[in-house]
């Protein structure tokens, strides 16, 4: 919202303390790994709060040291703040950025198609990406959500999106019942049919389970499944009948560095719960 | 010497904003969002608001569940570190304590909307929204071809506020004021309302102010009201001057799940205290404290000679 900030709910998963005894590390970690994956050295990165946040500054720490993070409130950093961070516009995220400009400077490089990947939360992501944040629906009723924020401007004009979201049958669903933020709308040349930009789209949608790709021709694919999560079971929490890559892999455990970075910067778990 | 603007809150709400105004509040995202004056709002029992802001963290929540506003026009309307807005969703999905018209943007378009009124056209083009849903609910998105490309394009519909209320750091008596930090929407925001009212931290000389103009984001003469209302965006942070203050946005969360909770909270909070000053002695002088800039960072000093 971005954004993941003001996603609809936490991704909790277990205790972390029995995860990590268990297996080293949180699945929350290993999204932020995977997550931290996606960006690449020296890109432009709309960063979003909360996992996102953290997948950025390991990404920097790491293999992209000159990557740098944009902020909707005009706000473009490329060091860590010095204090855990709740929302954009804390001081700590102000204090030594790179720049603090308008909203339209950061969404101004964002139009021109200088933003090579901006990270996003969801209520809903269906079969062709498309993210609903303002409708939910519980019981039969629909429940109003926040809203986009700037989450329909980085789905639409962002070179790569990331979704971040827990994997429930309920929130990845066939179609989106709001489209908020155009994913691949209803398959292939959608996007440029709409008008959007070419090179511009959903790259993955990084769930507690696995993830997921897109083809070309815009449908999502099981791309990876985490550690001890069986096929089936991504199938089964899935609201479609999902596809499943020739070549699944497992999604790579976090290396001991990505880790390091999150525990220094998020020492309590806050976030990687 | 110009006359000065400065007033009270209580004046500046009364003169500057009836029931019916279009307001823009909280451009600034959230840092500087400007509580008290939405308070004041309440207090003086205003009607048939539209609120306009980007994002909202809980004070539209607090005005919509106040009764105040008939029409939201936002990109994002809750509470940005615990979640959904019980008001907002009591308003939309009950008609509690009104029903209320909802015009969703995104953060762009509502940036593009106000750019376009400072700018003193009737649209400007995006290509954001192409392909949402939000074209076909808000009638202020509207696609079109582009005349000089074979392009479709989305065009967004100049907003002009009646009032904006900004909070910001410190401002002369003629309402030149500074602000730096998280600028969000505030400079296209001030130029495109009808009237502006700003709020400040402080209150500075003019030759304060003039020192550094390139701070100046909003001119005094656009400005018809200045008021001196310390800790005035609280619980929201004010950089140089005070930090988010997180208990309180958790606190308002858990107070408002049910409209008697929240009726109590605003009974506490806004309808049983007379000013700014009441509130943050409710708020305590050890809070305020303990939000207070602990290691001051000044900017170092930009040479304006010649």
């Amino acid at each position: 919202m971005g954004f993941s900030e003001r996603e609809h709910g936490f991704i909790v998963t277990a205790r972390p303390e029995e995860e990590i005894a268990s297996r080293g590390y949180t699945f929350s970690e290993l999204m932020v790994a995977a997550a931290a994956r996606e960006i690449g050295d020296g890109e432009l990165v709309f960063v979003g709060m909360r996992l996102p946040m953290l997948a950025f500054l390991v990404a920097r720490r790491t293999h992209a040291p000159r990557a740098v993070g944009l902020f909707e409130n005009g706000v473009v950093r490329e060091t860590p703040s010095l204090e855990l961070l709740y929302t954009m516009g804390d001081p700590p995220n102000l204090l030594h950025a790179t720049q603090c400009g308008q909203m339209l400077d950061v969404m101004s490089l964002l139009q021109q198609g200088r933003v090579n990947v901006g990270f996003l939360g969801a209520a809903e992501v269906d079969r062709f990406g498309n993210l609903n944040t303002t409708w939910g629906h519980r019981n039969k009723e629909m429940q109003r959500l926040p809203g986009s924020g700037g989450a329909c401007d980085i789905a639409c004009l962002a070179r790569r999106t990331v979704v971040l979201l827990a994997h429930e049958r309920g929130r990845l669903t066939e179609r989106v019942g709001h489209i908020t933020s155009p994913g691949y709308g209803s398959g292939n040349g959608w996007r440029r049919a709409q008008g959007l930009p070419a090179n511009s789209g959903p790259s993955a949608v990084i769930t507690t389970l696995g993830v997921i790709r897109f083809g070309d021709d815009g449908e999502a694919f099981l791309a990876s499944v985490h550690p001890g999560v069986s096929v089936e079971e991504v199938l089964a929490n899935t609201g479609w009948t999902l596809r499943v890559a020739d070549d699944l892999v497992e999604t790579p455990a976090p290396r001991d560095e990505a880790l390091a970075v999150m525990r220094e910067l998020d020492p309590n778990h806050f976030w990687t719960r | 010497m110009a006359e000065s603007k400065l007033m009270t809150m209580r004046d500046a709400i009364a003169r500057h904003v009836p029931s019916g105004s279009m307001v823009l509040l909280g451009a600034q995202l959230e840092q500087m969002i400007p509580f008290a004056a939405g308070h004041e709002l309440i207090r003086q029992g205003r009607r048939d608001l539209t609120v306009v802001g980007p994002i909202s963290d809980i004070l539209f929540d607090q005005m919509i569940g106040a009764g105040c506003v008939s029409r939201v026009m936002a990109a994002w309307v809750g509470n940005v570190s615990a979640g959904v807005g019980y008001c907002f969703r009591r308003a939309v999905e009950h008609a509690v304590p009104r029903k209320i018209e909802v015009v969703d943007y995104s953060n762009f378009t509502m940036a593009l909307a106000l750019h376009a009124a400072a700018l003193g056209v009737p649209f400007l083009p995006t290509y954001a929204t192409l392909g949402s849903d939000f074209l076909k609910k808000n009638g202020n998105l509207r696609e079109f071809s582009s005349p000089v490309s074979e392009e479709r394009l989305v065009a967004v519909r100049a907003l002009r506020p009646d009032v904006a209320i900004l909070h910001v750091q410190r401002a002369d008596a003629q309402g030149n004021a500074h602000i730096w930090g998280s600028l969000g929407v505030a400079v296209d925001g001030a130029r495109a309302a009808r009237k502006i009212i700003i709020v400040a931290e402080e209150i500075a000389e003019p030759g304060v102010i003039s020192s550094d103009p390139n701070r100046t984001l909003v001119p005094g003469f656009l400005v018809e009201a200045v008021v001196h209302e310390p800790g005035g965006a609280h619980p929201s942070p004010v950089q140089g001057y005070y930090g988010r203050d997180h208990a309180f946005f958790a606190q308002y969360h858990e107070q408002t799940r049910r409209v008697e909770d929240f009726e109590d909270w605003l009974a506490r909070w806004v309808v049983h205290v007379s000013d700014r000053g009441e509130y943050l002695k409710q708020v305590g002088a050890e809070r305020m404290q303990s939000l207070g800039v602990k290691e001051h960072a000044y900017t170092a000093p930009a040479d304006f000679g010649y």
